[in-house]
């Protein structure tokens, strides 16, 4: 295998195990925030004790967001020396603003929030959950915009040197695809936490259905899944609609599309084949892609084929990840509308199914995310900025075999972390919030210590 | 009026580099420090001692990197590659001893050791990678047309070696002040022998590596003075500050030890750290990959860099403000009973 392949499914790799985390921490970050500002505007200790406890599992999610996410802003270089060369002028400054606006705040009040509760009042405390929340959408903003700016380049100009530079800074940030694919990433981020809570709620309410901090966590997941996983899908239409008016390649690849035309049909389920410039079977439904993607049965769709074929996204993986995205998308809106239903006829805990079926769909966020990602980029191949700069051109003058090396390494370590941290996280869900800790234990700790934990930052109570 | 936004640029980077060096630096320095702990409850108020800081440190790293792809992508993308081993082998060293700060607090019995030994092993080869790093980059890199152009292992060198035993020594110098700052009694004690043996480590490590630089590249020689075996007084002169401020520092360090004083030997480490890094300033300014491409060719687009900065007035200032404060908020000792309940 070359550098290049190799460069690719590591790079692919190790940012599809990175958004795994902030696709929780975003979430989390802003639930902990309302569960703060909870407690404190009503005094009632149910969200205390759910804050503490989900504070224990975004402290761990967050670890290893942070370190997954320093490995990528040196991968950039050591991989893809050529795209950051190239790009620097227009990107650099996008992922600076995200390091000096966000990072920081991030990691300086995590701190806070973490070990703070002896050191600082209730409001400042809150202050600083508040700020990390902050701190992850406006993280979230400027890397969605980066991206944006990769998957539909405007507003540049090229040097002597090829480099890209901008022109109007205005359009590079919030370029064409950015407000829908931010939008759909955030939600994307609330709606994989709240199945996450939801699970964990109802797999304690299995066990004792009169658990309370679990009724409350499973009462607010569902509002969340009422309301934004209906929401998601209008989002995800509107970034379909957009992709499909800048990036006509990728649509027709994630809908299995080879010739154009109008009237174009959906297709349920279908193979396409890259050699057979075709689907080798389909399941379709007339005309239904024309009105999907272009609001109009007559609408002119591009197949694949009017494409040269070098320049043709891999169909087939984008074809089932993007069904699967939608797929889970509708299973969410389901379980939020099965979820309403069953609150106001007497609570979601009385019926088995339901409380199973919210543990079963706990992972499906993460699922739904990583899908979504890989047609988001498999479907800008073969360009890293989409049709100015190739992807085969932009890897480092590196070796095959120190890629090879590397994606060992991180297989083997990811690989450790990734399922010490689940069986930690589990673990956690699986004791539940009751034996969390009964929040304001002080004693036993000199005052002013700065963390009664060293052990258990989850254990601080506030003073 | 128009400002030397490249110029201003090396500066900033500079700032962050350093205090990547020294914050980080204390925390690594930590972690090394750990197998050498007596007890378990000494190790976790170790821990406590960098628990709320840590990620607040890593983030100048994180801004060193994105810092150097926009506004010297030239030099980010001839460095990165070149140094590729030992910057993967930081980033696998820093995801492990990252995850063991949290790890470790659930880990049961086997867990709770393998997180332990991960937060220690992860330091200290994050720590001896940095310092190859760096003397793979004092070495220089090869370049042609603006790319690198070398192979796999140019950064492997006697050089890079003792270099990366000087980081791993200064760091461990670092994190036992930090120590006598933020502990008490027995540990507080180890950390003043630890601080006692680092400090002669780095003494030594520090005049065999500015001998070894001098013949790394002549050009340094030069400014140093030595040029084709004579000796100029006057330019040596201008840079005699520099190793100056670097005796004084250790002299801190073990005047701070010699009192008892748990604070001088933190602040005479800083001073030493803050003398090799003018050193590296006077040997290379105006380059940014040594002797190959200077600031200025490896600056990225004025409009970028404007940009940035206008930001970087406001978000900087900020950055420091409520660094500051959350280091002010988490001042004082922490308790060795505070780590078991
Ligand atoms: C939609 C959101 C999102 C996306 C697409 C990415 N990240 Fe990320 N990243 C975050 C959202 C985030 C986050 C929410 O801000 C963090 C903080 C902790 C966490 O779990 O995720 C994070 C942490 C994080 C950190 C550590 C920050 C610290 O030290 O505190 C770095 C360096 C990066 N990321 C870099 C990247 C790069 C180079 C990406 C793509 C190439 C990337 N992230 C994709
Ligand atoms: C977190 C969300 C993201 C995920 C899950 C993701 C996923 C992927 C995947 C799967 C690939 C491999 C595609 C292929 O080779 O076929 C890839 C490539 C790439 N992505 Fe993304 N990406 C994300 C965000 C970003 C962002 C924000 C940037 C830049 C600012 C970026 C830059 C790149 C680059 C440079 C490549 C390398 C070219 C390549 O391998 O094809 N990605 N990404
Ligand atoms: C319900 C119907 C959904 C539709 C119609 C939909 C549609 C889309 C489309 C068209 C894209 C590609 C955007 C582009 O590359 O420009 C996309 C990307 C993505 N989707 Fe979905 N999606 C849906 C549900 C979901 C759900 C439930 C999640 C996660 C919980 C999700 C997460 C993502 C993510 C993370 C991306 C990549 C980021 C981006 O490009 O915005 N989607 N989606």
């Amino acid at each position: 295998m070359s550098a290049l392949l190799l460069s690719r499914l590591q790079f692919g790799f190790t940012i599809a195990f990175h958004i795994i985390f902030p696709s929780f921490s975003i979430g989390l970050a802003s639930y902990l925030a309302v569960l703060e500002g909870l407690w404190l505007a009503t005094k009632r200790d149910v969200f205390l004790r759910l804050y503490m406890f989900w504070t224990k599992i975004f402290a761990l999610a967050f670890g290893m967001g942070v370190v997954s996410g320093v490995v990528l802003s040196y991968q950039i270089g050591t991989n893809w020396s050529v795209f950051a060369a190239k790009t620097a002028p227009v990107l650099g400054p996008l992922l600076a603003f995200e390091v000096l606006a966000a990072f920081f705040l991030e990691a300086s009040f995590l701190g806070v929030m973490l070990f703070g509760w002896k050191r600082v009042g209730r409001k400042l405390h809150f202050a600083a959950t508040a700020l990390v929340a902050f701190g992850t959408l406006t993280s979230a903003f400027w890397i969605i915009s980066a991206n944006s700016w990769m998957q539909h380049p405007v507003s540049f100009t090229r040097d002597e040197s090829g480099r890209f530079i901008a022109v109007d800074w205005m359009q590079v940030i919030f370029s064409p695809t950015f407000p829908s694919r931010l939008g759909h990433m955030v939600l994307a981020a609330y709606l994989t936490t709240a199945l996450a809570v939801g699970a964990a709620s109802a797999f304690q309410l299995l066990r004792d259905r009169t658990q309370p901090e679990s009724r409350v966590g499973l009462r607010m997941a569902i509002g969340m899944f009422a309301l934004v996983a209906p929401l998601q899908l209008f989002v995800g239409d509107v970034a379909g609609k957009v992709a499909a008016t800048y990036q006509p390649a990728k649509v027709a690849a994630l809908e299995g599309l080879w010739d154009s035309g109008r009237q174009q049909p959906f297709h349920i389920l279908a193979w396409p084949d890259r050699d057979l410039q075709g689907n080798r079977w389909e399941i379709s439904v007339p005309k239904m892609g024309s009105w999907l993607l272009k609001g109009d049965v007559n609408a002119d769709i591009q197949g694949l084929k009017a494409f040269p074929r070098a320049d043709q996204p891999f169909s087939l993986l984008m074809f089932y990840a993007f069904r699967a995205m939608v797929g889970l998308g509708v299973l969410m809106i389901l379980l939020g509308a099965w979820g309403v239903i069953l609150w106001l006829t007497g609570g979601p805990e009385r019926s088995r199914a339901y409380l199973w079926s919210a543990v079963v769909m706990g992972p499906m966020g993460f699922v739904a995310v990583v899908c979504g990602w890989i047609v988001a980029e498999v479907g800008r191949q073969p360009y890293v900025v989409y049709g100015v700069l190739r992807t085969a051109d932009a890897v480092s003058p590196i070796r095959a075999s120190q890629v090879s090396a590397s994606l060992l390494g991180f297989l083997i370590v990811y690989a450790t972390v990734f399922s010490v941290g689940a069986l930690y996280i589990l673990r956690l869900m699986a004791a539940g919030p009751a034996v969390a800790d009964a929040p304001p234990s002080a004693e036993g700790h000199a005052p002013g210590s700065p963390l009664g934990l060293g052990v258990e930052h989850g254990g601080e109570g506030p003073p | 009026m128009s400002l030397d936004l490249p110029l201003i640029w090396s500066g900033v980077l500079a700032l962050a580099v350093l205090l990547y060096v020294l914050l980080d630096g204390f925390d690594l320095g930590v972690g090394i420090l750990f197998p050498f702990a007596r007890s378990p409850a000494d190790r976790d108020v170790m821990m406590s001692a960098i628990a709320p800081v840590w990620d607040g440190n890593e983030t100048w790293l994180v801004l060193g990197g994105g810092g150097l792809f926009a506004a010297f992508p030239g030099a980010y993308a001839v460095l990165t590659p070149a140094l590729y081993y030992p910057v993967m082998t930081m980033l696998l060293a820093l995801v492990l001893r990252g995850v063991a700060f949290e790890f470790r607090l659930h880990g049961r019995k086997r867990g709770k050791a393998f997180w332990t030994a991960a937060f220690a092993g992860g330091s200290l080869v994050a720590a001896l990678s940095q310092g190859l790093i760096l003397g793979g980059f004092i070495q220089g890199v090869t370049v042609r047309d603006g790319a690198f152009a070398g192979g796999p292992f140019d950064w492997l060198s006697p050089y890079s070696l003792v270099a990366a035993a000087g980081l791993v020594a200064g760091y461990v110098l670092l994190g036992a002040g930090w120590l006598m700052i933020k502990s008490e009694d027995e540990l507080h004690g180890d950390a003043r022998t630890w601080a006692r043996r680092a400090v002669i480590a780095v003494a030594a490590i520090l005049a065999l590596i500015s001998l070894m630089t001098l013949r790394v590249h002549p050009q340094i020689a030069e400014r140093w003075g030595f040029v084709a075996g004579d000796f100029h007084l006057p330019a040596f002169l201008r840079l005699v500050a520099i190793p100056i401020l670097g005796a004084v520092g250790l002299g801190v360090v073990l005047l701070g030890l010699r009192r008892d004083s748990h604070h001088l030997p933190f602040a005479g480490a800083v001073m030493v750290f803050l003398s090799g890094y003018a050193g590296l300033a006077a040997a290379f300014f105006p380059f940014v990959v040594p002797y190959a491409l200077t600031f200025r060719q490896a600056a990225s687009a004025d409009n970028a860099l404007a940009l940035v900065l206008g930001g970087l007035c406001v978000l900087l200032p900020a950055i420091l403000g409520y660094t500051v404060l959350v280091y002010w908020l988490f001042r004082g000792k922490v308790r060795a009973d505070a780590g078991n309940h």
